[in-house]
Parts: structure tokens; sequence; C-alpha cells
């Protein structure tokens, strides 16, 4: 008896501190967005301007929050359909015997490592006009193709998908050289004495084995790109003409900026609606093979 | 009885080591074909680029950088470094920065490991339901919560202070770090356990003496991530950091360009500099991050 309330103690002891942390600065304003955003209310004076939906369907109706949207939704495809090929690409050819492997590996997740702010101020400085990357433009010949990389509307997002790719492609070649460290060496083995080329080797055996590890950094990928703020804020703050506003740049932009706390929560609680159900279907459609592919991979490996 | 010392300790790093390697090593392409080494050279050359570009620039004048955007120092300038390690403003916002880190990991990794520990090896009911309460934590981001976590630490007092940024960064950690924790203390053999208590101690007191030592590569894993998350957090600093005094590196960064947008040498000089701790400890605990990726990754 006495040790039964021992153990509850025990345990009220040791999970107590982390719960209550986590109830008070998580769970707490969590609930608290979704209650301030049937209001309409600037952080001062009290709340009882009672608006129900009307915030949410501000918000669905303004163009800069569905551009913004749509903004998340093109960084998060194209971030897969660059950096999936590239990354592959580099960790295969990293994933072999040669000088300076190691410092290699290291290298590459150098840019990853660097604070987003850091990494941004350094491509802004690299960007600006007349800067480094238009002279490397001129000394090519390329003077032609200079671009305001961040003051033109319709270059500034693909500029700041340029710079994320060269932020983010380190993790997802050490990942992808992670996964392929699972990769059991006798299958290159009979590959090679059967004459496989190098090529037909990574088509045939090495990437469908990789596939688990894509798809996980898959949603890692899209779970980042629907976050994005600190890169864009410094680099564009959103601009020019919102034309890389994200849904992150927008809920600051409308919540601090302007004082705007109740539509800006209600902003936050569609942000988490719609990662929900990307991270929902995501999980249905593609992590869903996983659990198919479990007992093939099994099958190979014996 | 085993002598603790004999005890395999279990960690997802272990099966990469060794033998293993050495396997590999016999039976993979052998490569070092000049193409590789092209495409390598290609790859470093465009990584660490803009990296060196910084920290060369901010050896040149502003005069040089505009007449020759891309070229090596001449002369070499000294200043800018100079101004930026003799004002105080970059040493307190690095003081700033490691303060929160720290406090930030410190209380990640206690108050985590705690929870950790009766979730992994108590029985009781409501184990789970518990565990999902924190696990479901991964599914709101900061971004979610911000606007109210704002309002919230304005109430208390907390903005300006490092407890305004260490709590909800602690907080918002915690998920991942039980996530991290729990498994590697459930893969802790159950005889350790039994061999404790026949020998009188309590479950405090395997926690504290067994449990505890046995943990520790887990918990710097989950530590060096939680520190490299707080050194480079821009967002929550942002919104809650307005003192000037206040200010982490990020935030420093980010004011002094654009505050002397105009002095593009004095920028890379500064960001630079700000780079050099982040650098550092990368390197040191390399292993540590790249280990602790992958394993969030296979989870």
């Amino acid at each position: 008896m006495s040790g039964q309330v021992r153990k509850r103690l025990e345990i009220f002891f040791f999970v107590a501190p982390a719960l209550v942390l986590f109830a008070l600065f998580v769970v707490v304003p969590v609930v608290q967005a979704g209650r301030y955003s049937v209001y309409r209310w600037n952080g001062l004076g009290p709340m009882d301007n009672v608006v129900g939906l009307q915030n949410y369907v501000d918000a669905l109706g303004d163009q800069v929050f569905t551009g913004a949207v749509m903004n998340n939704l093109t960084i998060i495809v194209l971030s897969i359909l660059i950096q999936l090929p590239l990354g592959l690409l580099i960790a295969l050819l990293l994933n072999r015997e040669m000088k300076g492997r190691t410092a290699l590996r290291v290298i590459i997740f150098v840019p990853y490592v660097l604070a987003e702010v850091v990494a941004g101020v350094i491509w802004l400085m690299l960007l600006q006009p007349r800067g480094p990357v238009d002279a490397i433009f001129d000394a090519l010949g390329l003077g032609g193709l200079k671009q305001l990389w961040l003051g033109d509307p319709d270059i500034a997002l693909y500029t700041v998908m340029f710079v994320l790719t060269w932020k983010y492609l380190g993790l997802a070649v050490i990942l992808f050289l992670a996964g392929l460290q699972g990769v059991p060496p006798d299958l290159y083995e009979a590959a090679q004495i059967d004459g496989a080329s190098w090529w037909q080797v990574q088509r045939k055996i090495t990437i469908p084995l990789l596939g688990p590890t894509i798809r996980t950094w898959g949603f890692l990928s899209m779970i980042g790109s629907l976050q994005l703020f600190d890169m864009v804020w410094i680099l564009t703050g959103g601009g020019p003409a919102n034309s890389t506003m994200t849904m992150a740049t927008y809920l600051i932009n409308q919540g601090t900026n302007r004082s705007l706390y109740g539509y800006s929560s209600a902003v936050a609680v569609l942000v988490f609606v719609i990662s929900l159900v990307l991270a929902a279907i995501y999980q249905g459609f593609v992590l869903r093979r996983d659990a198919q592919d479990t007992p093939r991979t099994k099958k190979v490996k014996r | 009885m085993s002598a603790p010392t004999s005890v395999a300790v279990p960690g997802k790093a272990a099966p990469l080591a060794g033998t293993d390697r050495r396997r590999r090593r016999s039976n993979s392409f052998k490569g070092g074909s000049p193409l590789v080494y092209g495409a390598a050279l290609l790859v470093v050359v465009a990584t660490l680029g803009p990296v060196v570009y910084a920290v060369l620039g901010g050896f040149r004048s502003n005069a040089q950088l505009a007449a020759a955007p891309v070229s090596l120092p001449d002369p070499w300038v000294f200043t800018n470094y100079v101004n930026v390690l003799t004002s105080s403003d970059f040493w307190r916002y690095a003081f700033n920065s490691i303060v929160v880190a720290l406090v930030t990991t410190g209380i990640v990794v206690i108050f985590g490991v705690m929870a950790a520990y009766p979730l992994a090896r108590y029985r009781f009911k409501g184990r789970n339901t518990l565990f999902m309460v924190f696990v479901l934590g991964l599914l709101f981001p900061l971004t979610v919560a911000i606007i109210p976590l704002f309002l919230m630490l304005r109430d208390l007092n907390l903005t300006n202070t490092f407890w305004g940024v260490a709590l909800p960064q602690a907080a918002f950690a915690l998920p991942m770090t039980i996530v991290i924790l729990r498994p590697f203390l459930m893969a802790l053999p159950q005889e350790l356990e039994e061999a404790a208590m026949l020998d009188g101690a309590s479950r405090i007191g395997f926690f504290w003496r067994i449990l505890l030592p046995l943990s520790g590569p887990a918990m710097v894993t989950v530590g060096v991530l939680a520190f490299v998350a707080s050194w480079n957090a821009y967002l929550l600093p942002l919104l809650i950091l307005s003192d000037p005094a206040a200010r982490t590196l990020p935030l420093g960064v980010a004011s002094f360009s654009s505050e002397h947008a105009q002095d593009t040498a004095g920028i890379l000089a500064f960001t630079s500099l700000a780079m050099i701790p982040a650098l550092v400890f990368f390197l040191a605990m390399q292993k540590r991050i790249v280990n602790g990726l992958q394993g969030a990754v296979k989870g």
C-alpha cells in the first residue's frame, strides 16, 4: 500500500517539472491561440469584441495570405524536386573510397549548422546589386542575365529558394549517406560479380533500399518549409510586393507589427490546420509505403 | 554479477562503427576517378565559397569591395575585425547567446531525462497516455503558439529576460528530447535494475547511480541538439528581446546589418565573427549532431 503511494510520488516527482513546463509554455499558448482567434483584439484593454469566425473568413479572403500559402507550397515542392536528385547524386558520389572523404562530409554540413540569420546576411551581401554574384555573372560573360535578385517580384522567390537549397542540401546528403550505411555490402559484391555497372547498382539496388530514408527526409523538409521564417525575414522581409511572403512572415507581420492579435491567432490556427492536413496526406500516401516495403526489404537482405 | 563496465550500452551509433566499416571498405566501389574528384571539388567550392567570401571580405575595405567585388584583400585591412572585437556590443550579444543556450540546454536535459525515466521504466496506468501528450507536442511548432506566448511573457514580465526565451525554447524542445531518450532508457537491460534492487538500491537510487551515468551519450546528443537550436534561434528572441542590451547573436547580426547597411565590409566581419562559435562547436560535436539527426530520422 505505502509502496504504491511511494511509487506514485516518485512518478509525480520525475514527470511534474517537464509536464508543468510543457503545459505552461506549449499547451496554454496553443489553446489561447484558438481562443483569441474568435476575437478582434489589439492586445491592450479588455478582450470583449467577439467576432466569431470572421477572422478566419478575412484571412482566407486576403490575397496576401493565400499568396503566402501558395509560396509555402511552391517552396515545399521545389525543395524536394531540387534537393532530392542533387542530394542523392552527391551522397552516391561521396559513398565511396576516396581521399578526404571525412573532410568532405564535414564541409558539406557546414551551411546547415550556421544560423539561418547568419547565412541570410551573407547571401544578402552576395546578392546585392553590383555585388559579388553580379560580378561573377559579368566575369562569365553572362552580364545580360543579371537580375535584381531580391528586388524583382518575379525572381525573388526563386532566389530565396536557391539560398535555401545552399543551406539545407547538406542535411539531405548527410541523411542519405546514413541510409547508405544500411545497405548490406554483400549486395554490392554480388552485383559487381554479376557485372553490373556503377550506375546500374545505384539505380537497381541503392536507391530502392534508400526509400525509407528519402521519405523521412521528405517529411522533415516539408515541415521545415511550412515553418519557414528566418531566412525570408532577413533576405526580403516577405517583399517585394509580398512575392516572398510565407505563412510565418505573414503571421508576424499581422501580429506583432500591426498588433492584430485576434486576427493573427486565427492565421496561426490556419497554419496549424494546413500543416496537419499536409502531414496527414504525406503520412497516408508516402510514409505508409514504408510499412509495405519492410517485408520486401528484409527478404532482399537475406 | 557482472561488473558495470562490461554492460553494453545500447546506442544507435554502435552498429556503424568498427568491423562494419572495415567490411564496407573492401566491398564498396573503388572511387577516385577524376570525374568524382571534380564533382567533389565543385561541391566544396559551392558550399564553402560564400563562407570564405564573408571571412575574406571582412579583411577588405568598402572601397575595395566596391571596386572589385570578388577579389583577395589588397592590402589586408584589419580595422573591420578590430572594430567588432573591441565593441562591447559583440561580446554582450555572444554572452547573451551563451547564457540563453546553456539555460535552455540545462532545462531540456534535466527535465527530459527525469520525465523519460518513469515513462520508460515504471509500469503504471496512463503511462502511454502521458507519453502521447508529449508526442503530440511535436505537432505544434513554435510559430503556431508565438502570438499568445508573446502576450503571456509580456504579462509575466519576462520580456527582455533570459528566462523569457529559455523556458519556452526548452518547453518546445521537450517532446523531441523525450521521444529520443525514452527508447534509449527502455533498452537498458532489466537485469541491471534487478541487480541494483537486490543490492538495496531504491528506484531513485537506480536512476541516480546507474541510469544517469549510462545514459550520458544520449543526454549529450539531445543536449547538443537543444544547444544548437537555441544558439541559432531567431523568431522567439526577435519578439521577446526588444532591448538592445538583451540581444542574442542572431539578433545582433540582423540588427547590425540593417543599421550599418552601407558598411558591407563591417557586416561581413561581424557576421564572420558571429559564425565562429557555431563552427567551432560543430567541429567539436560533429559526431553527436550528425548521430542525433540520423537517430531522429530513423526514430
